[in-house]
């Protein structure tokens, strides 16, 4: 068991999650490999669907960014900002590489960490 | 960096398929997600989630940032119905995914609830490896190579979380807040590399504008106003200019 808040400690700690997560989610595999065929992935409401999806998963960065919780917490607001528009930066300078981008922005975090607190 | 494929598929009974599939855990795109899963079992952890819990989210969800999505809704004691809502409108994606990925899992002569199954691991990573690999494969046993790709990069997925999970616990603060930033900065690097549209360009900005004022606003429900507010925002742009 969880001490987790609300409904999210109930049933054994897994069945929420169970329900919230692969049922809110698989549907839509199983829809995509059943009746995908006829649906066009070039249509409006798709573009509109992923511009949802894109702008959820970007709130949650700049929420964790901006309004960090536990170990994030303890580095400074201008270390997080700079270490993340390095991380950026650097994705764009190499090629938009990944692994670079993120490599660079953690290496950042820990440097401007320790030099400017 | 990416291996060229070879030409001509060479013969591979179904075992042997899966295990090469398997293989798939150790190339690049999967590296590169395991250092976004580091931060995952770091934040699991920080929410409140037990090991198993942290464990179990991957298996039930196989996508990181719905993932994270997920537990921080648990962390804040979201409702059900709220939590379940944003994890499903970040896995709309998964429909036109499917759709692309199906032509190369079909012609394997089993029963079709078999691919079923194994749509299961449509998610990001394995979804790319899955397109870049399967056309080098015989499309008897593509669809147990995928599952291959699926079930080796979900191992080391697992891996990575407990690793991540652990690690928070007994590093010092500032490792441990270096684990924890790796995720967002993957989510928001993977975004950009693969936003194709101008709605997907606005609305990665239109998120990261809308959400801190969304978190003050109305805690709980700040990732599901910021999607439909932000999103439809850069939808009803992206179509202005394109017109």
């Amino acid at each position: 068991m969880s001490g987790l808040p609300g409904v999210w400690g109930l049933w054994g700690g897994y069945l929420p999650f169970f329900i919230a997560g692969f049922l809110a989610s698989e549907p839509w595999r199983w829809g995509g490999a059943l009746i995908g065929r006829d649906l066009d992935p070039q249509s409006e409401f798709f573009i509109w669907v992923r511009a949802v999806s894109s702008a959820i998963v970007a709130g949650l960065v700049a929420r964790l960014v901006v309004f960090p919780t536990g170990a994030m917490a303890a580095i400074s607001a201008p270390t997080r900002y700079g270490a993340a528009l390095i991380g950026i930066a650097a994705f764009f300078a190499i090629r938009r590489n990944l692994g670079a981008g993120v490599a660079i922005g953690t290496l950042a975090l820990i440097a401007g960490h320790f030099l400017i607190g | 960096m990416i291996e060229p494929a070879p030409t001509t598929p060479e013969p591979m009974t179904r075992m042997g398929a899966f295990w090469r599939g398997t293989l798939a855990m150790f190339g690049v795109p999967a590296t590169v997600l395991y250092a976004g899963i580091l931060g995952y079992g770091a934040f699991a952890r920080e929410a409140g989630l037990t090991l198993g819990q942290a464990l179990a989210l991957p298996i039930f969800l196989q996508a990181l940032p719905a993932q994270v999505v997920l537990a921080d809704h648990a962390a804040r004691g979201a409702s059900l119905a709220a939590a379940a809502l944003a994890v499903s409108l970040t896995a709309v994606r998964f429909l036109p995914m499917t759709v692309v990925i199906m032509p190369w899992l079909k012609g394997h002569g089993g029963p079709r609830w078999h691919e079923l199954l194994v749509v299961h691991f449509v998610a990001v990573t394995v979804w790319i490896e899955g397109l870049r690999r399967l056309p080098t494969v015989r499309p008897e046993v593509r669809l147990t190579y995928y599952l291959g790709i699926g079930v080796g990069i979900l191992s080391g997925t697992l891996a990575a979380t407990a690793l991540g999970y652990l690690a928070a616990g007994t590093v010092p603060e500032w490792m441990a807040a270096a684990l924890l930033f790796t995720m967002p900065l993957t989510f928001l690097l993977a975004m950009i590399e693969t936003a194709r549209s101008r709605a997907d360009h606005l609305a990665i900005g239109a998120g990261i504008a809308i959400a801190p004022l969304a978190y003050a606003w109305l805690p709980g429900f700040d990732l599901l106003l910021t999607g439909l507010a932000g999103g439809t925002l850069a939808w009803l742009l992206g179509r202005w200019r394109r017109t």
